[in-house]
């Protein structure tokens, strides 16, 4: 079969033999009303109100939100403004924890029998994909009648990371039998769990926990970046072409990564909304490499100090990995759903001053979407728009590579995005 | 707390550069160069001073004069005078090399630098030194004895393939020993720096017509300045197409013209010509040989679609 082109990123991942380790509780949790792709949720609590954990404190009143739980027991102190590293700013609401993590009384296990009841309890459980995406999970449930495939993304491929591999390692019998209960309620024929092929361990425990249900295969990935993106992961795994302006589901295929799938089989059983999960702590500034699972809300400082950080000399701090990570503009920011990596660096990766292209077309061979990222540049600087659709500028996602490639230090994934920009609004 | 420092993603760097690259091609060329200097002794080794640092002189001087930003530490000029030094006979007078530099580097910043020259700089100072000194040009002298000659191996045929292949025969200072260069260009394809495609069609579809020709194939391939011109001007990042059906295009196209203008031509020697005409053709090939983007519509359904919503809007 084919292979899409990618880049070979040096090995980086210096907590991939930690095991998850409980973050000790926070003295103060501070939780934002938007931690996913779409729109804010509202505030449902009052300032000095007791909540449970798994307590609804963020209402949704649209599609394209799902609802905020709190993630401790405690009195709310206050309902504050948050601003998101894009500099949005959106209500939050700041719980000091009692330190009893009482469970709310309505946490019940939901009863699920088909696809239906299956989007409901994703929605409910306020799920947002766990690999770094944030889209709502349940619209994925809900996005096509009928699924032929589900592929599980735990290629993680990024550097840094590695909360998924962990999951994989560490409950992998959950990550099945969830795998399992979406097989049997959406009547899908064929479970694909895609997994680098650099990571033999985690091909191996998985292989053997899938060994007793029917129809799940683990798909071994390019040692490659990137590979969890969902259309290159749709093709290395089934081998679909996902048509341009399409998403996976609308071909049949269901892509959730494998720690929102295990996230999903835990909710079945016990009816506790997504109130943790597990971040990769790294960065040259943090001498402990660990992942940790932490209270989603908890504020980064806490989770720093923890892996026992010298703030005083960090410079830069993102969310994510490095190809596609987000800077934090200030220290005051929270853990939140969808968010798989904290690292904090004492350098600053300073770029060096873009030069005039030399069109060696290394940004062509690194492009796993076969786009041709100096002539999108090009066209861009013109801002030529019929020649920018003509290139299909759309079908960028974003990945870093043609930068991370260009010898002539071209922010060559900034001008993409910038001329989508320029399209949507032409 | 203080301030941090924010970036758009990626956050990291592959580190690979301009100078770095041009580095590589210079370390591909030395062999070349090497030997061309034993065969032909200090003369050789002075002519390819003179022409590699009148580039890198008038490339300081130009960038400074159209206040182009100052490229002079990407080594491209060091590239483009080896190449045109490689190709010149040892017993050019020095200043005629310099004048051969000054006018590559001078159309290379005419046209905006680097990156934004429409033909090889090289090929195209080479071909004009030819044009204005063709006695000079066309003179060799054979290494080891010393004797002067007319004729090259690539017209006579008088060497023995291990001749050809070792150096050990009439020729520019650069290309005559065909090991050298074979050698640099496989350290360009395993450092990624070139594509082999480009030297591999260009070397193929010549080393075919001249079989269905009936000429001597290897003679033909190990001797004047097609190893050169194959592996170090054809593969340049800037003058040639950056697709791979465009390189392959491109080599295919210079394998023809080179054999054409060697079997039929006025001229004893093809590879640059070919290289420089198919130069021109590249803007034209980059778009022809567009790849089509992962999980786009195909270019062709697209325009039945068009087609169908006109007769749609007609009706």
């Amino acid at each position: 079969m084919k292979r899409l082109n990618g880049i070979r990123l040096p090995k980086s991942k210096r907590a991939q033999n930690k095991q998850i380790t409980v973050l000790p509780l926070p003295k103060l949790i501070r939780i934002p009303m938007l931690m996913h792709m779409g729109e804010p949720c509202v505030p449902c609590v009052e300032p000095d109100e007791y909540v449970y954990v798994g307590q609804e404190i963020g209402r949704a009143e649209s599609d394209k939100a799902v609802p905020i739980h709190s993630s401790v027991s405690g009195n709310v102190s206050v309902i504050s403004e948050y601003s998101l590293p894009d500099g949005t700013k959106v209500p939050a609401v700041e719980i000091i924890p009692d330190g009893l993590q009482v469970i709310h009384p309505d946490c019940i296990p939901p009863k699920i029998s088909n696809q239906k009841e299956l989007a409901d309890a994703a929605r409910k459980s306020g799920c947002v994909g766990l690999g770094g995406s944030g889209d709502l999970t349940y619209q994925k449930f809900s996005r096509s009648e009928k699924m032929n495939i589900l592929v599980l993304n735990g290629a993680e491929c990024e550097c840094f990371l590695s909360t998924d591999l962990r999951q994989m390692l560490e409950n992998a019998e959950q990550i099945i039998s969830g795998a399992a209960m979406i097989q049997k309620i959406m009547k899908i024929k064929e479970v694909l769990i895609g997994v680098q092929s650099n990571q033999p361990a985690a091909i191996q425990v998985l292989t053997q926990a899938a060994e007793k249900q029917k129809g799940i295969t683990v798909c071994p990935l390019p040692p490659l970046y990137p590979q969890g993106e969902k259309k290159v992961l749709v093709f290395h795994t089934t081998g679909l072409v996902v048509p341009e302006g399409q998403e996976p589901e609308d071909i049949g295929v269901l892509v959730l990564n494998v720690s929102t799938c295990a996230f999903l089989y835990q909710y079945a059983q016990t009816g506790i909304p997504l109130v943790e999960r597990v971040v990769t702590v790294d960065g040259n500034a943090v001498p402990k490499a660990c992942n940790l699972q932490v209270p989603v809300g908890t504020p980064i400082i806490d989770v720093l100090s923890y892996a026992s950080c010298e703030l005083d000399l960090v410079k830069e701090i993102y969310s994510g990995g490095a190809m596609t990570g987000v800077c934090y503009p200030a220290f005051r920011a929270s853990v939140v759903k969808p968010q798989n990596g904290l690292v904090a660096m004492k350098t600053v990766s300073k770029r060096k001053a873009p030069t005039d292209c030399i069109r060696c077309g290394k940004c062509l061979s690194a492009c796993p979407m076969n786009l041709m990222p100096t002539e999108i540049d090009r066209s861009y600087q013109k801002r030529d728009v019929a020649a920018l659709t003509d290139l299909h500028t759309g079908l960028c996602m974003n990945c870093g590579c043609c930068t991370y490639v260009c010898p002539a230090n071209r922010p060559l994934s900034e001008t993409i995005q910038q001329a989508k920009l320029l399209l949507s609004n032409a | 707390m203080h301030k941090l420092h924010i970036e758009s993603a990626p956050h990291t760097h592959g580190n690979a550069s301009a100078s770095s690259m041009m580095l590589l091609v210079i370390i591909a060329l030395l062999p070349a160069a090497i030997t061309g200097i034993f065969n032909y002794g200090t003369q050789a080794a002075m002519l390819l001073f003179v022409s590699v640092g009148s580039a890198f002189v008038t490339e300081a001087l130009m960038t400074l004069i159209f206040r182009h930003r100052m490229t002079v530490r990407d080594l491209s000029a060091v590239v483009t005078g080896l190449i045109l030094g490689m190709l010149l006979p040892p017993d050019l007078e020095p200043w005629k090399a310099a004048l051969g530099s000054v006018l590559a580097i001078a159309i290379k910043q005419f046209f905006g630098g680097i990156g934004k020259n429409p033909v090889n700089p090289a090929g195209i100072a080479w071909i004009f030194l030819l044009i204005m000194n063709y006695q000079e040009m066309t003179t060799w002298r054979i290494p080891g004895t010393g004797e002067l000659t007319r004729v090259t191996p690539l017209m006579s045929g008088g060497a023995t393939y291990w001749d050809l292949i070792l150096g050990n025969c009439a020729s520019y200072i650069g290309t005559g020993c065909a090991a050298a260069l074979l050698l640099g260009a496989v350290f360009l394809c395993l450092t990624g720096i070139i594509s082999p495609v480009t030297p591999l069609s260009f070397l193929g579809s010549f080393a075919l017509l001249t079989w269905i020709g009936g000429f001597d194939v290897p003679g033909q391939l190990l001797s004047g300045c097609i190893l050169l011109a194959a592996c170090f001007m054809a593969s340049d990042f800037t003058t040639t197409p950056f697709t791979l059906a465009g390189k392959c295009v491109f080599g295919i196209g210079c394998g023809v013209l080179t054999f054409f203008i060697r079997h039929y031509g006025g001229y004893p020697e093809g590879a640059v010509f070919a290289v420089v005409v198919m130069n021109l053709l590249t803007p034209k090939l980059n778009r022809l040989t567009r790849r089509r983007p992962f999980g786009a519509a195909a270019k062709q359904k697209k325009r039945k679609e068009k087609k169908k919503k006109a007769v749609s809007e007609a009706a």
